[in-house]
């Protein structure tokens, strides 16, 4: 356990000295430096495993096969981990405007930062979700197609819920919503 | 002598035979039972392909019907065997296509299986039945659909935990819709989506179906679909085990999981969502087996779950179980005989689990029938091995890994010489040992001096000097397999004790002292074993007899040394030092 206390210390040492190009204060963590050893992207051919062991997120120095759990078993337990550091990105479209965007569902903690990041990146006013009336009364209404391929008032139902079943999203006219506000 | 008997009474009385042991004794005790046996034996198990020659066996046994065959060492499961070593299949379906015709079951473990050969495996055998891929490599889901299409019988396709190039989920269509003989079918390492209505279709018309095991691309939502048509399921392996929460979904489930009166096992559960685990209470209390291996899920859903399944013999488990869930099992499942405990997050240091020497200890005291073990865990003590030692005086397989490499007791900080001391002394049944932890050369007197049902030892950073090897090497009679990794065995135990070697399938040491000059000694004086040195970083430049190699694999053999091996691997034998000479010049470019 001191062992990797030391190794911890000399690593937020060298942090404080290291010249970087990112804005000061902005957090590297170090899983982010240990995957840099490895080769880019899942695309590579399966001898990419040997070095998967060795990127592992613990700071300390990796062992090879060691503790013994058979690649198999870190692989499925990693793709756990895996599919929560990587992103959830959706098709965002908007009636009127030229292209879509994407954004990463997985960057917002709830409702109010996706609706504010939105009204944002399509220069819109969104307004306020009531469960009763829906986003009536605003220009425009955010709506999401969910597994089923039905199409959703975004606010409905719990955030968790949402990302896992939002496959994308369409922001509507307000006229054009007016029928989804209605219980 | 034995003329008493005419031949076809003997070879009936043989046919009851069914161990390889038993058949092995009887082809000893006169030359006209050697050659009633071989011409009557139909099964054959194959623990090293290296050690024989298809030719010998297809020779010696004329009629066979099922060959099981091994390749890799042990340690290849945890990446220490590089990859291209060896262990390829295809030479032996060759012979094997030649010689039985009448072939129907292949067995393959840690072996390099390409499409090829399976493509050969279906084309060759005219009435092929059984297919288990167990921890192999090579082929591609290619390979899969001319098994499915080629294979009318076909009655088992295990895939077990094999990396398969996922090319396409498209090979399942090509099962016939006149294919009715499926057993078991364990598509569970498969990452693509298979075509949902084809597996339907196949479940629905396989009447004898009792194993399915699903891949994770499998839908909760779907499985009940499957189970409404194999309500005869003995083992089930779900799909993810997740969905959104709606109780139409969980209705569903409830009743399909109530239709399956026969199943005992439970496997799967990837993803699980823990609000469905309810779902399969009405089998609960039938269940025998569970793997919960993959099942993220934590207490208190977790020991809820588990401690429904009153008749439990094997539980396979993720440490979220903690010590609580443990002594929970402890009290529920008397009937349990395995238990395995797998490390959620294996790579850190500290504990994110509440699972410590304890919960074993629980265990063994509470389940009298417990004879097998696979525990990881970050801390240990004497005291808790002597403990389980003495209440499990019937235990079988003993493997237990501490996550820290050379852990001491974190009691009294000593090593664990006493506590595996007592369980090689108390379990006099002991097959399989594996240790960790801080421990020295008197660990391995005490293994040398008890140990004597021992086969299998595996053994991680311990032990001071070669007298630690000698003893375990001279005293444990039984021992078949030795796997050793950066412990300080060098060459004087190993030269000692030569002999032994010939008395045991294969002894494995990485990162340890063993140099290039006692390889090539071992090499020149045993010629029926192969010494075999793997060393990535090619041969040392300068004094290379007294360089240590990075890995030997040794392993006996009537097959002289192998012809396949890659370019980091060499057999040290009579004329090693004319071809390391030759090596050592390519590698000048």
């Amino acid at each position: 356990m001191e062992r990797s206390l030391a190794y911890e210390n000399d690593l937020s040492n060298l942090e404080a000295t290291e010249l970087r190009l990112g804005l000061p204060g902005t957090d590297e963590s170090e899983k982010q430096s240990s995957r840099n050893n490895k080769r880019s992207s899942a695309e590579m051919d399966n001898s990419c495993e040997k070095d998967e062991q060795e990127c592992a997120p613990a700071p300390k120095a990796q062992v090879v096969g060691w503790p013994p759990v058979r690649s198999y078993r870190k692989n499925v337990l990693h793709q756990k981990n895996e599919s929560e550091l990587s992103g959830m990105f959706v098709k965002v479209s908007m009636d009127g405007a030229p292209y879509l965007r994407k954004i990463d569902l997985k960057v917002y903690k709830n409702y109010q930062d996706l609706l504010k990041v939105l009204e944002n990146m399509f220069k819109c006013s969104i307004g306020v979700y009531s469960e009763r009336e829906g986003y009536n009364g605003s220009e425009f209404a955010p709506t999401y197609e969910d597994k089923d391929g039905d199409w959703m008032l975004v606010g409905d139902v719990p955030w968790d819920m949402f990302i896992t079943s939002c496959k994308r999203l369409r922001i509507m006219k307000g006229s054009e919503a007016k029928g989804l506000g209605c219980l | 002598m034995a003329q008493s008997f005419p031949e076809d009474v003997l070879e009936h009385v043989f046919s009851f035979l069914n161990y390889d042991k038993d058949r092995n004794a009887v082809s000893l005790v006169c030359k006209s039972w050697y050659e009633i046996e071989r011409l009557c034996r139909r099964r054959i198990f194959i623990g090293n392909c290296y050690a024989v020659s298809s030719e010998i066996v297809i020779r010696r046994f004329p009629d066979v019907r099922a060959v099981e065959l091994k390749g890799k060492p042990h340690f290849a499961d945890f990446n220490l065997v590089p990859e291209g070593w060896g262990g390829y299949v295809y030479p032996w379906i060759v012979s094997l296509a030649r010689a039985y015709p009448w072939l129907e079951e292949i067995k393959l473990k840690r072996m390099v299986v390409t499409d090829e050969s399976l493509e050969l495996i279906s084309k060759s055998f005219k009435n092929y039945k059984v297919l288990v891929l167990l921890s192999c490599e090579g082929f591609t889901t290619d390979g899969l659909a001319s098994i499915a299409a080629n294979c009318r019988n076909l009655r088992e396709l295990d895939l077990g935990e094999s990396e398969v190039e996922d090319l396409s989920g498209h090979w399942l269509s090509h099962f016939p819709d006149n294919c009715t003989s499926l057993v078991s079918l364990n598509i569970s390492c498969l990452g693509s989506e298979v075509s949902f209505c084809a597996l339907e279709r196949l479940v629905a018309r396989c009447p004898n179906l009792k194993t399915l095991r699903l891949n994770r691309a499998v839908p909760l939502e779907k499985l009940p679909n499957l189970l409404c048509r194999a309500p005869q399921l003995v083992e089930l392996g779900t799909g993810a085990y997740s969905a959104e929460i709606q109780s139409d979904i969980f209705s569903n489930l409830a009743e399909a999981f109530l239709g399956c009166k026969q199943l005992k096992g439970l496997s799967g559960f990837w993803d699980v969502v823990p609000a469905y685990l309810p779902a399969m209470y009405s089998v609960c209390s039938r269940i025998t087996s569970l793997n919960l291996s993959y099942a993220t899920a934590q207490n208190p859903d977790l020991v809820h779950f588990v401690s429904q399944c009153s008749n439990l013999q094997r539980l396979w488990v993720l440490d979220y179980i903690e010590d609580t869930g443990l002594e929970a099992l402890a009290a529920s499942c008397k009937d349990l005989h395995e238990l395995r405990v797998f490390p959620s997050d294996p790579f850190d240091a500290e504990a994110n689990v509440s699972l410590t020497e304890q919960g074993l200890v629980a265990v063994s005291e509470g389940c009298p029938k417990l004879q097998s073990v696979l525990y990881f865990c970050r801390q240990m003590s004497n005291a808790a091995l002597v403990a389980i030692a003495r209440n499990r005086p019937n235990m079988i397989r003993f493997r237990l890994c501490i996550i820290e490499p050379r852990a001491p007791d974190y009691l009294t900080l000593e090593p664990l010489d006493t506590g595996f001391g007592a369980i090689v002394e108390n379990c006099k049944e002991l097959r399989r040992l594996s240790m960790s932890g801080l421990l020295t050369d008197r660990v391995f007197e005490y293994i040398g001096t008890h140990a004597k049902k021992l086969e299998m030892l595996s053994i991680a950073f311990a032990g001071d000097s070669d007298s630690g090897l000698h003893h375990v090497l001279s005293g444990c009679e039984s021992l078949r397999k030795l796997e050793i990794r950066d412990c300080p065995f060098g060459d004087k135990a190993l030269l000692a004790n030569a002999t032994k070697l010939e008395t045991m399938r294969s002894l494995w040491m990485s990162s340890c002292s063993v140099s290039f000059g006692a390889c090539k000694l071992l090499g020149q004086k045993m010629p029926r074993l192969n010494v075999e040195v793997i060393n990535e970083r090619g041969l040392p430049d300068s004094r290379p007899e007294s360089c240590p190699v990075e890995k030997l694999y040794v392993y006996r053999t009537i097959a002289g040394p192998r012809v396949d091996m890659p370019g980091f691997v060499w057999t040290m034998d009579e004329h090693v030092s004319s071809r390391l000479s030759r090596v050592t010049e390519r590698r000048g470019d």
